[in-house]
């Protein structure tokens, strides 16, 4: 396959996922009950981009002795949850990371 | 009421602060793609065709290790897949829309401008209030294309000691702030991360995504009816 026949294919397949609840779902379909869970899809998915980006290093290995970014990572938490500030969190994360790589 | 254009920049407003993070992802993107042996146009295309930053990097670790065509389109529809669980999410404020509507706005709806989108939809009546989404998809197009085109232009005077890959993760963990204050969202922030952790080498197609997702909602779904009786 040419490497833009794949980027197509990719494209579709993406724009799918995006396109199909959008198209398919009724408004009729909801309840309190689908709500209240539906309110939850943050909570599901992004940790499973979250820790393995954290604790899995480059090379698809679990780390957890010698990893700055589990520190980075609870200190940027702890901001944020006490700031509810979308950059604090960021950037006291960003900020531990570097000062824990470049000086301790 | 407020006029379209109002609601299209609240989006923008509400989204730039999670833009910081993508700036990094989209330079590193560029380099990498290139690195690996894409065209300067191919990388554009991804970008353009598939826009979504976690997928394709995906797709660039998967090509580079030699995976069939196959198993790359399987594993960059596994990875998005939970655009399917946002669209459910958001297609409540959506229906009443015409079809040409739905169809560009799915184009939009990536993680950053539905994490914003979502609370503004749920708080607001009036009916375009869609413009915040496609304001905020909007703007990320914006910096994700830019900055893939930087990332291919600067390529290897970006350091990769930096570890700007770390604002990414941390672009999701700035999105649960509030969540982390309810108990059962720590419950299943906790469950959906351990089983990405674990499901990481051993889910095959990078399907550690959605299984965690879905994990993670059947124990809300759980909870949620256990602790209200």
């Amino acid at each position: 396959m040419s490497n833009w026949s794949l980027i197509i294919y990719c494209g579709i397949i993406t724009y799918l996922t995006r396109f199909s609840m959008i198209a398919l779902i009724k408004k009729e379909m909801f309840n309190d009950r689908i709500r209240e869970i539906l309110s939850y899809v943050p909570s599901a998915i992004f940790p499973a981009i979250i820790f393995p980006a954290i604790f899995i290093n480059d090379s698809g290995l679990f780390q957890i002795e010698d990893n700055p970014k589990i520190i980075a990572a609870l200190i940027a938490m702890i901001i944020g949850i006490f700031s509810r500030s979308i950059l604090a969190t960021i950037f006291s994360g960003l900020a531990s990371y570097w000062f824990l790589i470049f000086v301790v | 009421m407020k006029s379209n254009l109002n609601v299209f920049l609240k989006g923008i407003m509400d989204v730039s602060p999670l833009m910081i993070p993508v700036v990094p992802f989209g330079l590193i993107f560029g380099v990498l793609a290139i690195d690996i042996g894409f065209s300067p146009l191919e990388t554009m295309g991804m970008s353009l065709i598939i826009f979504g930053g976690a997928s394709q990097i995906v797709l660039l670790q998967l090509f580079s290790g030699g995976a069939s065509s196959l198993v790359i389109i399987s594993s960059v529809g596994a990875v998005n897949s939970r655009h399917l669980l946002y669209g459910a999410v958001v297609s409540e404020h959506l229906s009443d829309l015409k079809l040409i509507w739905k169809i560009i706005i799915s184009y939009f709806l990536i993680d950053q401008a539905f994490a914003i989108s979502n609370e503004y939809l749920k708080k607001n009546k009036q009916s375009n209030k869609y413009f915040h989404l496609v304001g905020g998809g909007a703007t990320c197009w914006v910096i994700w294309q830019s900055t893939t085109f930087l990332g291919i232009v600067l390529g290897e005077a970006i350091p990769d000691k930096l570890g700007l890959s770390f604002a990414v993760p941390l672009t999701f963990l700035a999105l649960l702030v509030n969540d982390f204050r309810k108990l059962i969202n720590v419950v299943v922030i906790i469950i959906s991360g351990l089983v990405a952790t674990i499901g990481f080498n051993y889910i095959p197609f990078k399907a550690y995504v959605i299984v965690s997702a879905l994990i993670g909602l059947f124990t809300a779904m759980i909870l949620t009816k256990v602790i209200k009786k």
